[in-house]
């Protein structure tokens, strides 16, 4: 993982808009070999997001679990772990707001929406805890763990919804009276599913960064995800620090799983497979650097082109499949900065030698 | 439960097993060369829709019987070009393994499905297609309950038997396998004797998507019938957990690819039982993850794994 | 000896790094049946010229003859055919393989498809049989001494038929002993008519067994000298350029109380062999208590117990009169202990973090670097301003990754981080290892200056001139246990050595 940290703590921000552009290119290739016409594809998909103001609000809504995941898996990357088990903690989290949501209906709504919230957090994060405290304790590999643990999860999650808050004959949950839905914008968004989820996480952003660059805490974690062992030698408790950061990581994730049930679907379905959501976490953190402003702005890019796609397939009949294989281009360009830096060499060397890039 | 009902239990744990006994054998070749491969799950994809899109077209050409080995053929061929990214960026781009890793995933996901439309008419799956027929082996396919369960499989099975012991020798017994093996312990003492680490790596890496492909093919070919964003669904993440599980080791790795298999054909037998009656089928579901996770807990960490997985090789490093 | 050919060739070599000219039109010739000496400090640029030689480097200038011919070696495997072999400094071998697996590995005698391991290890007994070079073929490399492990390499680039061999540094991991046998060793391979480089910064091995000596400085050839007609003064002036004394000034030790008491301390590992067996010492005020050892015999292990790294099973270990046996590492920091670990990259400094964070990498939690939980950014770049000055630490700037900084740079950095905490106790592992002669002696320069300040000071090297130099009283680890003290002036090399093998006891403690 130290490679990865060299990479993406550099303060270079030409790299991955060089490589935003080049998988756009990529994408504008495979267009065109498929026989579609990227320039109407790619304005459609702009289009679609900011043509008006409920789609706008529906790409928001969009970004939000992206931003929470992303950040999620930064947190864990800048601590010197891979959390892929984000999609196990989502859905852990939206286990956890439903279930308080609907069992815990009767309590007035200022204190049953954010403890639902709160509730959703921290199982989110004790449940990667329980990859951190496994890889402290015992030395297991986390990617490993929190794979297995996505599954349990997911079978857990569906366990619950059937056994204790289905809603008779429909394979869902019962309707959550819990809402975090920003209802009050309904007019201007033409009812958007706007809800807190997205203040949540904007303000996750911004306790990621002070977090780790302005506490105490941060120090040490950062320092056992750089050098485990220096941070050792200097009397940190590395396990502990494990067990936080995964923890905090699941925090994000679970949050995320909140803001999806309380504010976007308001009941919660039985899984047919795992929704996903950790994976694009994972694309998110790679394209913002595991840097919580990164992070940001890639949810937002991602969000835009997921959300974006299908008014995409709609007016150029592209496959929608189309923007994974863009973010994945573009991924793929930031990790292999040489290709970046190989097509980008022309032009920059001419005009700062001294710099090495 | 009677002597049949094990004997089918034992096949359809075959039929299960094969996929990741094909995979984890690639995440073998790959990280015994040191170089992690978290994309195998992206890898089985582009095999397991090389395969439909093959096996259909050939199928189509009239090729009856020899169709799915073309459709093998192609989620072979896929199988490398799709590792080829993950060879290039970490090899000689000497990017971050896991992240190449994950690009493949991505682009698997993206590219395969975008083909699927593409060439369907933007149908989600493509057609159904007729795939393997189990072969029974004559005479020993009338051995009770291994006859029904071992000798009456799919190629594909009997093919991942038979590679799983070829891998063995190869990695352990020849000069090919010493010097794999030593690129992923020591890279720099196998330069220094003239081993050419980079060529060694990019062999391991494309030998694990040639494998995934054909792990991929299988489900497609033995399982489904048919390509579509499920039909892979984390067995990749299965292959690599079944890897690790048998510490690097081909005949481990098939043991670990037979318990996950196993405890998903169990799923379809357990209502056989009484005494499973009371759990619910979640539970039942969780098993094998559960169970990894123990296993795992009691086993020592990772002290098995090639020492320099991971780290890119560069021989200018002062 | 002079009038043989010469087998080696180098012309006008120059390779550049970025920032640096590490060869610098460098030429040499090594003769026939020759054992030439490369000398040269840490970093003076013998091993890039001799990786050059061994095509992992390709030399931006100059030219490479070998028996007269000129050649270019643009990999491993064309200094192989051209009988080039080299026996690396930090052995190339692969830990799980055998000892066969390592020599036959990329030449592999075959039957069919699989090796031939039958006649490999046959090919191996012959040839260390030739050369009488002992080794076990079937052992596995972790289980086998250093001085075979050696053996093992010297015979890899003997199987592949090399009649150059180059040595890199090959002593600094053995004890005296091992190191009088390497010099046979190499006696009888040049009487088998192989000629031999030897790298090295150690001038008595060159005294010993070298013909001529070819001495760099910075990348540039200062002189070639035959060894019978110089001596180690001139050798070190001309390596170091300016006379240097080898005896470190130092005024008679004044002893105080004990500070670091161990008594009868025992660890295992994790599979259950006794690392730490029954170990007792102690260091008092005032004075530097050498650790003398070859590397392996609880050296770590022994630091890792002092600092709280490492679990004992029994025994006491006391700072100042506190038990501080299994206490957490903050614990014992907090108890004025400082400590200068051996692998600095690994152990010392996190190479990600500014010098500045580096510089409160055991205080961050502390007023004023902390206030409520918060780091104090503006408190902590001045103090580390203060640090980088005062000890010199040459950085564009305390904002610069620690990992930018050259080797003595970031050694003084952690020198500066423990020294100003103002310990009792101050642990220097190997603090002076792959560093140059003016770091080196800056570095043995402070330890001497802690002592005379009254504090205590654990000095462990697996540099026995070191030990000698610096120490005022030794103690000898030998399989994680004190086999004899003694004071530096009344022994010598060849006793330490005897007892760091541990065929010499020398009882309990030295007399006060």
């Amino acid at each position: 993982m130290n490679k990865f940290k060299k990479i993406f703590t550099t303060d270079s921000y030409i790299v991955p808009l060089v490589a935003i552009v080049l998988g756009f290119l990529v994408g504008a290739i495979v267009m065109l070999m498929g026989g579609y016409d990227p320039i109407t594809a790619y304005s459609a998909l702009f289009t679609r997001v900011f043509g008006n103001l409920y789609n706008f609000g529906e790409a928001v809504r969009e970004m939000t679990p992206l931003m929470l995941t992303g950040l999620a898996v930064a947190f864990a990357f800048r601590s010197g772990m891979f959390n892929i088990g984000a999609d196990g903690q989502v859905m852990i989290g939206m286990t956890a707001a439903t279930v308080v949501g609907i069992k815990f209906a009767a309590l007035p709504g200022f204190i049953l929406v954010p403890l639902a919230v709160i509730i959703a957090g921290l199982c989110g994060g004790l449940w990667a805890g329980i990859a951190g405290y496994l890889k402290a304790k015992r030395g297991i590999n986390e990617v490993i763990t929190t794979i297995m643990l996505n599954w349990v999860a997911l079978y857990l999650s569906n366990y619950i919804v059937r056994a204790f808050l289905l809603l008779p004959g429909q394979n869902r949950s019962e309707d959550i009276p819990a809402s975090l839905s920003m209802t009050f914008l309904n007019s201007l968004f033409d009812n958007a599913r706007l809800h807190w989820g997205t203040a949540i996480a904007f303000a996750a952003a911004v306790f990621f960064y002070v977090y780790l660059w302005k506490t105490k805490q941060g120090y040490e974690m950062r320092a056992v995800g750089y050098n485990p062992h220096a941070a050792e030698y200097a009397g940190m408790n590395v396990g502990r620090n494990v067990v936080k950061a995964m923890f905090i990581s699941g925090v994000f994730a679970g949050l995320a799983g909140a803001g999806e049930v309380l504010g976007v679907f308001h009941y919660q379905s039985v899984f047919a497979a795992s929704p996903g959501y950790g994976f694009d976490g994972i694309a998110v953190a790679l394209l913002g650097l595991t840097h919580p402003l990164g992070v940001v702005l890639a949810a937002i890019l991602y969000g835009t082109l997921t959300y974006g796609s299908a008014g995409m397939s709609f007016a150029a009949d592209v496959p929608p499949e189309l923007i994974r294989i863009v973010i994945g281009s573009i991924i793929f360009f930031i990790a292999a900065q040489g290709i970046v830096r190989w097509v980008l060499k022309p032009f920059y060397f001419k005009r700062k030698k001294e710099k090495v890039l | 439960m009677d002597l049949q009902t094990l004997g089918q239990l034992l096949n359809t744990t075959l039929v299960f097993s094969t996929a990741l006994i094909f995979a984890s054998l690639g995440g073998i070749f790959s990280e015994r060369s040191g170089v992690v491969n978290i994309g195998l799950e992206g890898l089985m994809m582009f095999g397991a829709f090389a395969a439909a899109v093959g096996g259909y077209y050939a199928q189509d050409a009239g090729m009856g019987e020899w169709a799915p080995w073309i459709g093998v053929l192609c989620a072979m061929a896929v199988g490398v070009l799709g590792s080829l990214i993950h060879a290039v960026a970490a090899i000689t781009f000497k990017s971050d393994q896991t992240i190449s890793g994950t690009v493949i995933n991505f682009l698997a996901a993206g590219s395969t499905l975008y083909m699927v439309k593409l060439l369907f008419d933007g149908s989600a799956e493509t057609p159904l297609i007729d795939g393997f027929n189990k072969v029974a082996i004559p005479g020993l396919s009338k051995i009770p309950v291994i006859g029904e369960g071992i000798f009456n499989s799919y190629p594909t099975t009997y093919l991942a038997i038979v590679l799983v012991i070829v891998i063995y020798f190869v990695l352990f017994k020849t000069p090919f396998g010493l010097r794999l093996r030593a690129v992923g312990e020591h890279p720099s003492a196998a330069d220094t004797l003239g081993v050419k680490v980079k060529r060694m790596r990019y062999i391991g890496v494309m030998l694990s998507g040639l494998l995934a492909g054909i792990g991929g093919a299988t489900i497609t070919l033995t399982t489904t019938g048919t390509f579509g964003h499920n039909t892979v669904s984390g067995q990749g993440f299965i292959a690599i957990a079944a890897m690790i599980f048998g510490k690097w080791n081909p005949l481990g790795a098939f043991g670990a690819a037979v318990f996950f298999g196993f405890s998903q054909a169990i799923r379809n037998y357990v209502q056989l039982f009484e005494w499973s009656k009371g759990i619910p089928q979640e539970f039942i579901f969780m098993i094998p993850y559960v169970l990894t996770i123990i296993v795992l807990v009691g086993a020592v960490g990772r002290s098995a794994a090639p020492k320099a997985l991971g780290q890119p090789y560069d021989p200018g490093k002062r | 000896m002079s009038a043989a050919a010469p087998v080696v060739e180098l012309k006008q070599i120059t390779k550049r790094f970025p920032g640096i000219v590490a060869n610098d039109s460098i030429s040499l010739t090594l003769k026939k049946g020759e054992i030439l000496a490369l000398l040269g400090e840490n970093g003076a640029g013998k091993s890039t010229l001799m990786n050059i030689v061994f095509g992992l480097y390709q030399p931006d200038e100059g030219s490479i003859e070998i028996d007269g011919k000129p050649v270019i070696i643009d990999n491993p495997n064309k200094a192989i055919e051209l009988g080039i072999g080299m026996v690396h400094q930090h052995f190339k071998l692969v830990e799980p393989f055998t000892v066969t697996e390592n020599i036959v590995l990329g030449m592999e005698p075959k039957k069919g498809l699989k090796i031939d391991y039958k006649s490999a290890a046959e090919q191996v007994r012959k040839l260390s049989e030739q050369y009488g070079l002992q080794v076990n073929p079937n052992a596995v490399i972790h289980d086998i001494s250093v001085g075979m492990q050696q053996r093992v390499e010297i015979m890899k680039t003997l199987y592949r038929g090399a009649d150059i061999l180059i040595f890199d540094e090959p002593t600094a991991v053995l004890t005296p002993q091992e190191i009088t046998e390497l010099m046979a060793i190499m006696k009888r391979l040049v009487a088998e008519g192989k000629s031999i480089i030897l790298i090295t910064h150690k001038l008595k091995e060159i005294m010993q067994i070298s013909d001529r000596v070819t001495i760099i400085r910075r990348g540039k050839v200062i002189d070639t000298v035959n060894t019978a007609e110089t001596n180690p003064n001139e050798l070190a002036e001309k390596m170091v350029g300016r006379g240097v004394t080898f005896k470190v000034d130092k005024k008679a030790p004044e002893v105080g109380e004990t500070v670091l008491e161990l008594k009868d301390v025992n660890s295992k590992s994790k599979d259950g062999v006794s690392v730490l067996d029954g170990l007792s010492f102690d260091v008092k005020a005032g004075e530097i208590l050498g650790i003398a050892g070859v590397d392996g015999n609880g050296q770590s292990e022994l630091i890792q117990a002092i600092t709280g790294l490492r679990k004992i099973d029994s025994g006491s270990i006391k700072v100042s009169g506190n038990e501080i046996a299994n206490l957490s590492p903050r614990k014992i920091t907090e108890m004025n202990v400082s400590h200068i670990p051996e692998d600095r990259h690994k152990h010392g400094l996190v190479l990600d973090f500014s010098v500045s964070e580096n510089m409160v990498l055991e205080t961050y939690y502390k007023s004023p670097y902390n206030k409520n939980g918060f780091m104090q950014n503006d408190v902590i770049d001045k103090y580390a301003e203060g640090l980088v000055q005062q000890f010199d630490v040459r950085t564009p700037s305390i904002q610069t990754k620690a990992r930018s900084l050259s080797g003595g740079n970031q050694q003084k950095a952690i020198i500066a981080r423990e020294i100003d905490k103002d310990p009792t106790l101050l642990i220097a592992a190997q603090p002076t290892r792959g560093l140059d002669v003016g770091a080196i002696e800056f570095v043995q320069k402070q330890l001497i200056a802690q002592r005379d300040q009254g504090k205590a000071v654990l000095l462990i090297s697996f540099e026995l001139d070191e030990i000698m130099n610096v120490s005022d009283r030794i103690a000898v680890i030998y399989e994680g246990k004190i086999v004899g003290e003694v004071f530096p002036q009344d022994t010598n090399d060849q006793e330490l050595g005897l007892m760091m093998a541990g065929s010499l006891k020398r009882g309990g403690k030295a007399v006060e």
